[in-house]
């Protein structure tokens, strides 16, 4: 009987879970999971906050997931170091658990830069965790000013969390613009003015420096007074356990498009793994949660003695504020087809005869259409993209694209 | 299982399924209440090129994307049917940016909606299929399209 360990208990760790089982029945699996709560859906602790769900919504599979599944979950145990000859993974309470196939599934951390005076802080805190909400949520009343350190994702999507919960939100962030990994200039500011009628405040291209209690002494000079901190300033992946053992690691833990480290019988998956881009044709960390479920998955199936690659990830991500959504897929390089109107915007990248990216802001499009033209590389010129360009259609295919599509079971 | 299929060129593009999916998807008995004067919500449409058309709806993957794609556990599949619980869906659009074929939308409350073949609702079987004119939609089991 195979032992299979995996180290998380994430949504990779989740999709680790089924992709063994769909191929194994029998083997033993164990969980290390960090958090003592069942696997969650993490994404929704800022949707928590703003009271779209609640706590009995939130979790990821039915309450009997491990039982169902055979799994043995080791709750608030984190590993500590990895022995790739013995196959040993040692936790931090001294316990070792041996493993034919590991999966390392450990997520990311927030980043926290050493701020000056930041020990001064009374209420501090990290966005990344259902823990880091209820603290936040106990911490926060409709006197609180919140100072949100960091205009990405995550700060955002706590800025909109949080706002009919607090007196005031400010978020301060050392780029020019929000969302700058996923948007440029004028699309961050669309979504920045969403944000701002909504009451949430700005500081762009400026960043704390140092604090002193309820104060934030900033670069440029300016002072901003609050009651409560969030530092989202950026996540690192937790890739050293297999980097300490000696495994490939960049900016997350390499692995092959089997999922494999270079360890052998040692997997990754999800927010620590660094695969590949194929909009890019470079490896990233892809910290996104259907990224994340689908490496595990065919991590798992791999484990288990079953062939399954994950070739098709891109960066993609859906996000809304305040009733306002972007789409973005892919990379932005190439030649840019636009459509532009009020709050609404529509930018398609193409290069060398393929869809590489999209960016829609406002649209009520099946975006879905051209992230599949990304993910499948299909030429360009195998369909009729200027009909395409104007609307995401699956008239625009073939005929014979659209018997494969519609013809059959796909 | 069966799943839904259209005939391209059978297709008049008249639109009915999608009035027969909305009304099927009310929960009301008159038609006339649940569709005269109101913005419709349905969960086929009518894809038009420039001289064909025909309906898509969910294709109910055997690996489907969607359903690993949603952060808030609202997309399952059970017995092949792929299922959306709207108690669950946040309206994030993330199975909107995913899914092939467009196959998911948002309805009137801002939740996702989807087909799921009119087994749980009161027609019981898929209502866009037994009210297609012309038999352009049809309910049947086929392999994959060689």
């Amino acid at each position: 009987m195979k032992r299979y360990v995996i180290i998380g208990n994430g949504i990779a760790a989740a999709g680790c879970i089924e992709g063994i089982r769909s191929t194994d029945g029998g083997g033993s699996i164990t969980v290390v999971s960090a958090e003592k709560r069942g696997v969650y859906c993490r994404p929704l602790i800022s949707y928590y906050l703003e009271g779209k769900t609640d706590l009995s919504r939130m979790g990821y599979r039915p309450d009997d997931f491990y039982e169902k599944n055979g799994c043995a979950v080791l709750w608030g145990r984190t590993a500590v170091k990895l022995d790739p000859v013995s196959r040993t993974v040692t936790l931090d309470d001294g316990a070792a658990v041996e493993y034919d196939a590991l999966c390392v599934a450990a997520g990311s951390a927030p980043f926290v830069p050493g701020f000056e005076g930041l020990d001064t802080v009374e209420k501090k805190f990290s966005f990344m965790t259902l823990d880091d909400a209820l603290a936040l949520e106990k911490a926060v009343d409709k006197s609180s000013r919140v100072l949100i350190v960091g205009a990405g994702l995550i700060g955002l999507k706590c800025a909109e969390g949080i706002a009919g919960r607090s007196g005031s939100v400010t978020v301060c962030d050392l780029a020019d613009r929000v969302l700058s990994s996923i948007l440029d200039a004028e699309c961050a500011g669309i979504m920045q003015r969403r944000l701002e009628e909504h009451g949430i405040s700005f500081l762009l291209g400026d960043s704390a420096v140092r604090f002193d209690g309820g104060r934030a002494y900033m670069k440029s000079g300016a002072v901003v007074d609050f009651d409560v901190l969030v530092l989202a300033v950026g996540v690192r992946a937790n890739s050293s356990l297999v980097k300490d053992a000696g495994g490939e690691t960049g900016r997350g833990i390499t692995v092959d498009e089997y999922m494999r480290t270079s360890l052998p019988g040692v997997f990754a998956a999800g927010d620590c793994a660094e695969g590949m881009d194929i909009s890019a044709g470079q490896r990233r960390v892809l910290a996104i949660l259907p990224g994340a479920y689908m490496q595990g998955h065919a991590a798992g199936v791999n484990m288990a003695g079953g062939s399954r690659v994950y070739d098709k990830g891109i960066p993609m991500n859906s996000i809304g504020f305040f009733g306002l959504h972007a789409m973005t897929a892919g990379s932005y390089e190439g030649d840019v087809y636009e459509e532009r109107t009020g709050d609404s915007v529509k930018r398609l990248f193409t290069k060398d005869d393929l869809l590489k990216g999209f960016i829609l802001i406002g649209r009520d499009e099946r975006a879905g259409i051209y992230t599949s033209l990304i993910r499948e590389k299909t030429p360009l010129s195998s369909i009729d993209f200027e009909a395409l360009k104007k609307a995401a259609t699956t008239a625009a295919f073939s005929p014979e694209i659209r018997r494969k599509k519609f013809g059959g079971a796909v | 299982m069966k799943r839904v299929y259209v005939n391209e060129e059978w297709c008049l593009g008249c639109h009915l399924c999608e009035y027969n999916c909305a009304f099927a998807n009310s929960g009301l008995s008159d038609m006339a209440l649940a569709l005269k004067g109101r913005p419709i919500y349905p969960r086929i449409r009518v894809e038009e090129g420039e001289k064909i058309s025909y309906a898509v709806s969910c294709r109910h993957c055997e690996d489907p994307i969607c359903v690993k794609s949603c952060i808030a556990g609202a997309l399952s599949k059970e017995d092949g049917v792929i299922r959306i619980d709207s108690d669950r869906c946040v309206g994030c659009f993330t199975c909107v940016l995913v899914c092939p074929y467009g196959a998911l939308a948002p309805g009137e409350t801002g939740v996702m909606q989807k087909c799921e073949l009119c087994l749980q609702n009161a027609s019981g079987e898929p209502a866009c299929v037994k009210g297609c004119p012309n038999n352009a939609i049809v309910y049947e089991e086929r392999g994959a399209a060689l």
